[in-house]
């Protein structure tokens, strides 16, 4: 009775590898040619700016402290446009160089940090100001100019900041 | 004083948790009873202890300390009181505490159960709860002491610290920072302590897991034990999520729910490993079989949990949650690597000790379809670790950092949740034991049959998206199945007990409720499935400027332009205010008002969106752009977004389900009922 009704169990073990493997197989390639077809490259603008001639047919990502003075908002086209400056995208460079708070400040107020004019077209983010971080994705068009799709913004300072000193009246 | 006795507590309550679990240990290794009952006595303890901690901040915050730094972060003079209790999970400080408190609460809630049965597992019980207990607790001591004050050193920096530097002068500002306003929303207050109760009630079956490795149990007495547990963390992660989900709709103005950010996958891959756990464990229950995968399950959800509070704590990876950057991320690592590889050793020491007593005989099986549908989760798993540390490993390998958006992940899980929604919808169907696919399909041709009436209806009304159809086709097999089987359970009650359909269907799903609120589970799905195909696939958007009295068209609807009005509020904000009439097919069916809240003291400006929500559609505008002087244009975006209530629907569903699966069964009685008929059995041999 168990014989007959067991059938052997590596025959079926079998079968259940081949199945999983085929899955395996097809979530493989479904991966590989995802990455080909929608994987960004992640560049600080000094990389990018290295870089030459190849970038541009490149999705990419980039990030960079964003400059107030230089955000123009056209509200009839949706157009936006600000200038970013470098900022390392290294975990530990930014520690190293204060916070990331500290490094959107300096690289804003550096001379020599290169820096990158960014088009994007759609609502205006509310986290777009100075010294804010943009995470911008999109293409480098051959003008020099950066044409987002994707516009992501972080405000450190506003989280995790340092109560101001001028605040501190009420000195004991 | 108030922050001396609530840092004071957090002491008290870590060396309670170290002294739990040391006790704990060494009373079970050198059967000394007593040091175990002191050891489970600290347990109790330690809720009491953080609760007074907790209690503490709350104090702090609601009296406006902001001589206290994290009061001064996360609180201001203009935040009604309910939000300054809530501001208690506001910041990093703060949410440790809260963390740890939970999953006091979790632990002393289990030191209260009836241990006649399982005094073996209780040591380890203690030792696993404590010793994340006090990992938790060393980070808010050492690293993030939510009783900071604030002080000017004589070199006039500002510094925090909770005794007073040498020669510095304390500092109070007059006000505070306030909470960020996009988390001003009831989905934003409840969504985190919803995501930390998920996450900490995951600890408690782990926690048993290894407690039954430890000792050598290979029974399923962990699991049933546990059962219910895992079902409240599922839950709590579950409505996290969704809660997660509205709160982005509702307040990023981007038209959607779901961003696959990192931090949004770190709370979904526990998700994904407990909803197998849940599905594999039910084998392990009726055949005996998987006790190995079972195991390595509920590891990889205690540290999929970990390792979700670690990415929204830590601030490692870019996200707009990472908003906490902080010294913790190595504590963190190493301690999800430390406990990954002890549990792993203590798996592989019982594993011969695990052996299943059955195999699987068919391919078509409940059991089998249960692997299946573990494998799948599991691949869907792997698929958003690899998308989220892909940054890293491309680095690794090729010096080059590659991200991958929504794109990526929709295409390669895309076709794996179809899959489930197969199995869904077969899967209930099929037998335990020895099941054929005659026997199936005959069971199975006539209900296919029927749900293709809904994608054919789909095709001939002009739908050509091929996903969709599929997607559709599938989401409906699912629902024809689910409730063919209430159907079939209920009118068999009818003809042997003769009840009225509906009491017959309470009274089913009474009996079995795991497997009826299980069910109910499945059409919740099926709602969201059909919430999220509408969005994803049929979503629509314009754009446009309008002068007063302009119009705009998406659809059947149009806008019109009315006006924009501007006022100031007592909390601190400037209102532009939009009123726009909404027509759909020429009916005029309301106005909507979308707005732009500007917060003067956190210089922010909050886009929240007008949105007309029929079960039909959403039609959700936005503000963004007006003339600051003339007021007489404005420029809207503007998403049609189709079936998206469906989805808050569904999660509704979804939790009532969980609620039928999770609620108390009478279970002494048939226990007792099947052991005095073993007994029976026993002597009759």
């Amino acid at each position: 009775m168990t014989l007959s009704t067991a059938p052997s169990g590596s025959g079926s073990r079998a079968k259940f590898m081949i199945g999983g493997l085929l899955i395996v197989a097809a979530v493989v390639y479904l991966i590989v040619s995802s990455t080909q077809a929608s994987a960004q490259y992640y560049l600080t603008i000094d990389e990018m700016l290295t870089r030459g001639d190849k970038i541009y047919d490149r999705a990419i990502k980039l990030s960079g402290a964003v400059d107030g003075d230089t955000v123009a908002y056209d509200p009839e086209t949706l157009t936006l446009e600000f200038a970013m400056a470098n900022v390392p995208a290294d975990q530990d460079e930014i520690e190293a160089g204060g916070g990331l708070a500290k490094v959107l400040y300096d690289a804003l107020r550096d001379p020599d940090a290169s820096r990158l004019q960014v088009v994007y077209v759609g609502p205006k983010p509310d986290l777009l100001r100075h010294e804010a971080q943009a995470i911008v994705t999109g293409n480098m068009g051959e003008d020099g100019v950066f044409y987002a799709d994707e516009l992501l913004l972080k405000c450190p300072t506003r989280y995790e900041q340092e109560v101001p000193l001028q605040a501190a009246e009420g000195q004991t | 004083m108030i922050e001396g006795i609530g840092y004071a507590a957090l002491v008290i309550s870590f060396v309670l948790a170290l002294y739990g679990a040391g006790a704990a240990a060494f009373g079970a290794k050198r059967s000394r009873p007593e040091l175990v009952e002191s050891a489970r006595r600290a347990m109790l303890l330690s809720w009491p202890m953080i609760s007074v901690a907790a209690l503490a901040i709350i104090a702090l915050l609601v009296a406006g300390r902001y001589d206290i730094a994290y009061v001064a972060k996360v609180t201001s003079n203009a935040m009604p009181p309910y939000l300054r209790v809530t501001a208690l999970w506001g910041g990093q400080e703060g949410s440790l505490v809260f963390w740890s408190w939970l999953m006091a609460a979790f632990a002393s809630a289990v030191g209260l159960r009836q241990w006649d049965r399982d005094r073996d597992l209780l040591p380890w019980v203690i030792v696993v709860t404590m010793i994340t207990l006090a990992f938790f607790l060393s980070l808010i001591i050492f690293f993030e002491n939510p009783f900071s004050r604030i002080w000017i050193t004589p070199e006039g920096a500002q510094t925090t610290a909770l005794f007073q530097p040498e020669g510095a002068l304390a500092a109070a500002p007059p006000d505070g920072q306030g909470l960020n306003p996009l988390l001003r929303h009831p989905g934003m207050i409840i969504h985190p302590p919803m995501l930390y109760l998920g996450f900490v009630s995951f600890v408690i079956p782990y926690a048993f897991a290894m407690a039954a490795l430890v000792v050598g149990r290979s029974d399923d007495r962990w699991i049933r034990v546990t059962r219910r547990w895992t079902l409240v963390a599922w839950l709590f992660l579950g409505l996290g999520l969704i809660l997660g989900g509205r709160w982005a709709y509702d307040v990023l103005g981007w038209g959607g729910y779901w961003g696959w950010d990192p931090v949004e996958i770190a709370a979904f891959m526990p998700w994904l490993a407990g909803t197998a756990f849940l599905h594999s464990v039910m084998v392990q229950e009726k055949k005996g079989m998987l006790k190995h995968w079972n195991m390595l399950l509920i590891i990889l959800t205690y540290s999929l949990v970990l390792f979700g509070t670690f990415l929204t704590r830590s601030g490692v990876l870019s996200s707009v949650h990472a908003f906490a950057q902080s010294a913790i991320g190595p504590m963190f690592f190493a301690f999800i690597g430390v406990s990954f590889i002890v549990s792993l050793w203590l798996l592989l020491k019982r594993w011969g000790e695990l052996r299943g007593v059955n195999q699987i005989n068919s391919m078509v099986s409940r059991e089998s379809l249960f692997l299946l549908n573990n494998f799948l989760f599991i691949m869907i798993l792997a698929v958003l670790f690899l998308g989220v540390i892909f940054p890293l490993v491309s680095e690794l390998f090729t010096g080059q950092t590659v991200t991958v958006g929504p794109a990526w992940y929709e295409r390669i899980v895309g076709p794996l949740f179809a899959g489930l929604l197969l199995l869904m919808g077969v899967a209930p169907l099929s037998a335990y034991g020895s099941s054929s696919w005659r026997t199936l399909g005959r069971q199975l041709w006539q209900l296919v049959a029927l749900s293709l009436v809904v994608p054919a209806i789909l095709l001939i009304t002009g739908m050509r998206s091929a996903a969709a159809l599929l997607g559709y086709w599938l989401a409906t097999l699912v629902a024809v199945v689910t409730l063919y089987e209430f159907w079939r359970g209920a009118s068999a009650r009818r003809r042997r007990h003769g009840e009225s359909l509906p009491v017959a269907l309470v009274k089913l799903a009474g009996r079995n409720r795991r497997r009826y609120g299980g069910f109910v589970i499945h059409l919740g799905v099926v709602l969201m499935a059909f919430g999220i195909i509408g969005i994803e696939i049929f979503q629509t958007e314009t754009q446009g400027t309008l002068e007063r009295g302009e119009q705009l068209t998406l659809g059947r609807y149009v806008m019109v332009y009315e006006g924009l009005t501007r006022f100031n509020t007592s909390d601190g904000r400037e209102i532009s205010r939009a009123e726009l009439s909404i027509f759909k097919d020429g009916r005029s069916v309301g106005k909507l008002f979308p707005r732009s809240d500007f917060y003067f003291v956190q210089n922010q400006p909050m886009t929240i969106p007008g949105v007309r929500s029929t079960l039909e559609e959403d039609l959700y505008v936005l503000l963004v752009g007006w003339e600051p002087i003339g007021q007489d244009s404005a420029t809207f975006k503007v998403f049609h977004n189709p079936l998206v209530n469906f989805i808050w629907l569904g999660g509704a569903i979804f939790i009532l389900g969980t609620l039928v699966a999770a609620w108390p069964e009478r279970e002494p009685e048939p226990v007792r009922r099947r052991t005095a008929q073993a007994q029976a059995l026993a002597a009759g041999d």
